[in-house]
């Protein structure tokens, strides 16, 4: 398997919107590549048969009643830690 | 007067008053804050307010809750109000919460008093608190060694006898680790006991609701105040056993198996006598216990680092510099409004795991990574199901050490290392407690793991129970 370069660490970065700096990628490239040298150990252990486990609880669809419910916070709550805001709406930079 | 049960009766029998137990707390967390480091913050002004309030109930001969005037302190990942909610981390020094964890307002329906929140590793990611955004939090027992983590915070509260219980989160062994290290119980429950609405996400299918405290039947009587389903939180369990309580849950003769797996001449001697000497205690009071091999426990780590980063990527993809936390008021455009804020308020461990995370989810490596971890742990449930069908009950270390010095583990990886008996419990979902089991020859607290299988909290609480009495 491919050694974790300082490129790969870029192209990962991108995808997670992480804006990381030439210093931190360096540093990163040999800590990714250590972790995931580790962790591919689990290449050698056998699985024929098994399906993943995503969750543990057994529970599927969980549905509510179709009725308002009042949570107990207003829409000035939940917006008093945004950024910026016009109208009671969260501002953006211009996405297009 | 270090327990629940002390403080309830002192202010039933009006010898203490709600005020004076939030007081007393604050008071203690002012004397030991400078040394250890245990807060973030206090929330000092709601707490008197609301101690006032049961004060003025138990006045009136009003019927007030289970927990009445009882301070407690939350890791600062639990949404509360009266002072920011950091999760240690400076993504969100400044975040106001808009609303309560759903088991805060439990706890406070019941008459218990928040009174701070506790330092942790900046968004759970970390085994030490040393990943915290304001400083490590030191080890009660010894300043050059770390509480644990990563709810060192919590365990340190009441280690040092600031709160009789603290809330701490068990994602991988967060709760049941610095427990271990700061000699308190920690409890780290069946997944989907109690809701994680409200508390600050890490990975979504093993998140639970870790308790701290001094005895099981403290520990046991928050969790049954907690415990239960909620609406707000679609992964809860929708039926609860009725009571938590060791009083209410008579033990048999057990089965319990010593796994072999966590005994290895790697881990510290003192560490591997205190589990010995924990299972000639079991078979004193009447169980049988002998060693058991659960071979696919040496894949649990491996399958962790990869689903439990998984997860965090995803959960961490809603601080964007929009919405709360964090924003680089610098930034031009969305691509850097998103790109320096995520750099500047994520910390190195933070991006280590969002990025090991985002590779293993990733086009082309998610089948060999991600789904090949997902099926590992079905392979790991499997044998704890065939495992638990002969055994009620497994015991072991919860560490391979006790607590270890502040910069020993510098090296990521091996920091990793250090959860390598914790991680399996979390991803099959099972309960694990850490009960205090004496000190290693530096003085220094070892806890001893009790795992059950899904839903027999009521029965390890018990057990637990029966090793404390049997001290």
């Amino acid at each position: 398997m491919s050694k974790i370069t300082v490129d790969e660490v870029r192209r990962i970065a991108a995808l997670a919107k992480i804006a990381v700096t030439d210093e931190e990628a360096e540093k990163l490239a040999k800590e990714l590549d250590d972790i995931l040298g580790y962790v591919r150990q689990l290449e050698d252990v056998d699985t024929t048969g098994l399906e993943p486990t995503y969750q543990v609880t057994g529970l599927t669809n969980v549905t509510r009643k179709d009725e308002i419910i009042n949570y107990g916070t207003t829409r000035k709550d939940l917006l008093k830690n945004a950024r910026d805001l016009h109208d009671g709406q969260m501002k953006v930079p211009k996405v297009l | 007067m270090k327990t629940i049960t002390e403080i309830t009766n002192a202010i039933k029998s009006k010898k203490l008053t709600a005020r004076q137990a939030v007081e007393r707390a604050l008071a203690r967390l002012d004397e030991v804050q400078g040394d250890y480091n245990v807060a973030i913050s206090q929330t000092r002004e709601r707490a008197l307010q609301r101690a006032d309030e049961i004060d003025t109930r138990l006045a009136k001969g009003e019927k007030v809750g289970r927990l009445a005037g009882v301070p407690f302190m939350a890791k600062d990942v639990y949404l509360a109000f009266g002072s920011p909610t950091t999760a240690a981390s400076n993504m969100l020094r400044n975040f106001e919460a808009p609303y309560q964890a759903t088991v805060i307002n439990k706890l406070e329906a019941e008459g218990a008093i928040l009174v701070g929140k506790v330092n942790l590793d900046a968004f759970a990611h970390g085994a030490s608190t040393e990943n915290s955004d304001f400083g490590v939090t030191k080890n009660p027992f010894d300043k050059t060694r770390v509480a644990g983590g990563s709810s060192g915070g919590s365990a340190a509260a009441v280690a040092l006898d600031i709160v009789p219980f603290a809330l701490g989160t068990d994602t991988g062994g967060s709760t049941r680790q610095p427990a271990s290290y700061c000699g308190v119980v920690g409890v780290k429950p069946t997944y989907g006991t109690m809701s994680r609405y409200g508390i600050v996400a890490m990975a979504s299918s093993t998140d639970t609701v870790g308790t701290f405290a001094h005895t099981a039947d403290d520990a046991a009587l928050v969790i049954d105040v907690m415990a239960g389903q909620d609406l707000f939180d679609s992964t809860t369990l929708p039926d609860r056993p009725k009571s938590y309580l060791p009083a209410d849950n008579k033990l048999g003769k057990l089965k319990i198996g010593i796994v072999k797996e966590y005994m290895a001449d790697s881990v510290q001697p003192e560490v591997r006598q205190a589990v010995l000497k924990q299972a000639e205690s079991l078979k004193k009071l009447g169980h049988i216990v002998e060693e058991v091999s659960l071979p696919t426990l040496d894949s649990a780590l491996a399958v962790y680092y990869i689903v439990v980063p998984a997860e965090v990527s995803s959960n961490l993809l809603r601080y964007d510099g929009i919405k709360f936390g964090h924003t680089a008021k610098e930034a031009k455009n969305l691509e850097e409004l998103y790109g320096l804020s995520r750099d500047q308020g994520f910390n190195a461990e933070n991006k280590r795991r969002i990025l090991i995370g985002t590779y293993v989810l990733s086009s082309g490596y998610i089948d060999a990574y991600y789904r090949k971890a997902q099926t590992v742990r079905t392979k790991i449930i499997d044998e704890f199901d065939k495992v638990f069908s002969k055994y009620h009950v497994l015991v072991g270390p919860v560490a391979p050490t006790t607590a270890f010095k502040i910069g020993q583990n510098a090296d990521p990886l091996q920091m990793y290392l250090v959860d390598v008996m914790t991680v399996a419990a979390n991803l099959a979902g099972i309960p694990g407690i850490s009960v205090p089991s004496g000190e290693d020859n530096n003085s220094l607290p070892i806890g001893v793991q009790l795992m059950g299988p899904q839903r027999s909290d009521p029965m390890l609480l018990a057990l637990a129970k029966q090793l404390e009495a049997a001290k």
